[in-house]
């Protein structure tokens, strides 16, 4: 049940779009693959599932290599991001389908079938072709079709992509219910952080052909280990300044110590997430000085523009409750403070 | 005064009615409409009923004498063999051409896509000729033939060959862009769900494609029927051996045998007929199938 790849690289028409990729997967993880679009992450899913056959490198289920295996030997099961559900069967066959081309007997189907009907929620629909069926239960179809021959690993190709933004948070909980359930090796592709941190147990985060971070949602949200992930993973403000003194970097009014290692006059850039400033009315400690330029309500949060004088400006993040109770407005003066940041050489 | 233009008119010089406001004046359209339907009239319905009333011109009696006679049932026999083996034989390479183009990237592919139109763009008389030029007696592989006994032109087996090479693009025509626009998702789901590929073919891509493929196979049928050019070529017109429907009314034809040719093209004109009506019925089921249905269960809970 575990995924275990080693070295892998794929080029199509010269562009490399998996490059020296090792992975391991264990039996029984949910595991999302985030990146932007084109950073290869569905080449290397579908890779995984023998749809494309790899330049070089292995790959190997269950402990037994599979690099050149059929996909249809490999016993995986597979969600296409537009479902790809066959449109002449009805929600029966589709999901019988990769039993009876098994050749299994007729009562097996049945049974099997009905189960998965009753885990995805849709039992009364079995007669229905998914022309008549919505999005999201397309989708839930797909799932159970995948999941009907008994695969020992299921990957999904950005599954709720074709989605709206409910549909695909009811699908999300789903999918983690799902999984809980059937306790399946599940890898699944997606181009929304947030699905990615909200699912996984584990992050593989792609960009150009390669994986610039493995991590847990906290690791990779709390400690980017890359430019790119900092940048794309959560909301951020980035700055570039450069090492002032050992230990020290300035920037506007804000002071932050940084390592120790980096060298004087060394260009870098420092990332910090907009609810990692800290803003007050009344000056506390190592604050500055800033006024608010503008206000942008986001539900949750309430965000501001800061300006620090001298053309500076950042964004900063302040939960409803606090901001209200707080009564900033537009031209007020505050005072800020950076809590957290990190900081890479440029 | 209709009813528009006086909502025009009472809405002042520069307002449209809604109607107006997408389509043309009346009168213009009525002059479209009218022009189409004339032209249609003309060109189309009156040659057609001219040729049922030519052929009964000299009596039912006589009708069914010239349609039953020895010499014309052998041309129909030898039509029904013509389009039986082009139908066969191009839905086999039609399937076997957009499967390939569609599925898989080779060197040639356009290369491919062009050839399979050279029947459309090539006149059937040149198209007859190169059977002729292949396996007449002067031919490049004629003599080998001749000499082991197998007679191609002037021959049945002549008439299939040019038959097949003018009705050679209609399936492929019609299943490539169809095949183009289904893409192959579903026969990856089904090649990861286990299935062989002859068990996709069967299960998944020619249940797909199914409407399509009749729809370019009545066409096909139709011009192997219909062929007069490129069959006449390689024919040699032998009576009640190597004349086929099309030969037949022209033979008659030439015998100032009015009537008679007329009720053997009536047998034509009925089989285009049908065609047509099968065509706009497999169209019609076929549109159905691209169309993919809105979702009409919005209102259900999603979950």
């Amino acid at each position: 049940m575990s995924i275990e790849v080693k070295n892998l690289n794929k080029t199509f028409n010269g562009f490399n779009a998996v490059k020296d990729i090792s992975l391991k997967l264990e039996s029984g993880s949910l595991v999302a693959l985030l990146g932007p679009s084109g950073s290869g992450k569905s080449t290397l899913l579908r890779m995984i599932a023998g749809l494309e056959i790899p330049d070089s490198g292995e790959i190997h289920l269950t402990g037994k290599e599979a690099t050149y295996v059929s996909a249809k030997e490999r016993n995986v099961g597979f969600v296409f991001q537009h479902y790809a559900l066959f449109k002449h069967m009805t929600v029966f066959e589709n999901i019988a389908f990769g039993l009876r081309v098994r050749k299994q007997g007729e009562k097996e189907i049945r049974d099997r079938v009905h189960e998965l009907l009753d885990l995805i929620q849709l039992s009364g629909l079995d007669k229905r072709y998914p022309s008549q069926l919505s999005g999201g239960q397309r989708q839930r179809v797909a799932v159970a079709r995948a999941l009907a021959p008994r695969p020992e690993v299921l990957l999904l190709d950005e599954p709720f992509g074709a989605l709206d933004a409910k549909v695909r948070e009811e699908l999300r909980e789903w999918i983690l219910r799902l999984h809980e359930e059937t306790s399946v090796t599940t890898l699944f592709v997606t181009h929304d952080q947030n699905e990615a941190l909200e699912v996984a147990g584990r992050i593989l985060i792609m960009n150009y052909g390669k994986i610039e971070q493995d991590g847990t949602p906290i690791e990779i949200f709390d400690h980017p280990a890359t430019h790119f992930i900092a940048q794309f993973v959560g909301e951020t403000n980035y700055i570039d300044t450069e090492v002032a003194e050992i230990g020290l970097a300035v920037w506007g009014p804000f002071r932050f110590s940084i390592n120790p290692s980096l060298t004087v006059g060394q260009k870098i850039r420092i990332y910090f997430r907009p609810h990692d400033v800290y803003v007050t009315e009344q000056f506390e400690t190592l604050q500055v000085k800033a006024r608010i330029k503008k206000t942008r309500f986001k539900g949750t949060v309430i965000e501001y523009l800061l300006d620090l004088g001298d053309g500076k400006s950042i964004f900063a993040q302040v939960p409803k409750g606090v901001a209200l109770a707080s009564g900033f407005k537009d031209g007020q003066d505050v005072y800020a403070a950076i809590t957290a940041f990190h900081v890479f050489p440029l | 005064m209709t009813k528009e233009t006086l909502i025009v008119s009472l809405k002042g010089p520069n307002s449209v009615s809604p109607e107006r406001a997408l389509t043309e004046a009346p009168w213009v359209r009525r002059t479209l409409i009218g022009i189409a339907i004339l032209f249609v009239g003309l060109f189309l319905i009156m040659p057609l009923f001219e040729v049922f009333a030519s052929a009964l011109d000299k009596g039912v009696d006589y009708y069914f004498t010239a349609i039953t006679d020895p010499m014309a049932l052998s041309a129909i026999k030898l039509t029904l063999v013509a389009a039986f083996f082009s139908v066969v034989l191009n839905t086999l390479f039609g399937l076997a051409s957009a499967w390939a183009i569609t599925k898989f990237n080779f060197p040639g592919k356009n290369l491919l896509i062009t050839l399979i139109d050279i029947p459309f763009s090539v006149s059937p008389v040149i198209a007859g000729l190169i059977y002729v030029l292949l396996f007449g007696l002067q031919g490049l592989w004629g003599p080998w033939f001749i000499n082991h006994n197998i007679h191609i032109i002037f021959a049945v087996p002549g008439i299939v060959l040019a038959t097949i090479f003018v009705t050679f693009p209609f399936v492929s025509r019609e299943l490539i862009p169809l095949m183009q626009e289904q893409g192959s998702d579903e026969e990856e789901a089904a090649l990861v769900l286990g299935a062989n590929g002859w068990q996709i073919f069967w299960k998944v891509t020619l249940p797909n494609i199914q409407w399509g493929l009749l729809y370019g196979v009545i066409l096909c049928n139709a011009r192997a029927m219909g062929e007069f050019g490129a069959v006449s070529v390689v024919s040699g017109h032998i009576r009640g051996l190597t004349n086929t429907l099309p030969l037949h009314v022209e033979i008659l034809y030439n015998e100032y045998n009015f009537t008679a040719a007329f009720a053997v093209a009536s047998l034509l004109t009925f089989l285009a007929i049908v065609t047509l009506i099968a065509k706009a019925l497999v169209g019609a089921k076929y549109k159905d199938e691209k169309v993919i249905l809105p979702t009409s269960l919005e209102s259900e809970p999603t979950l």
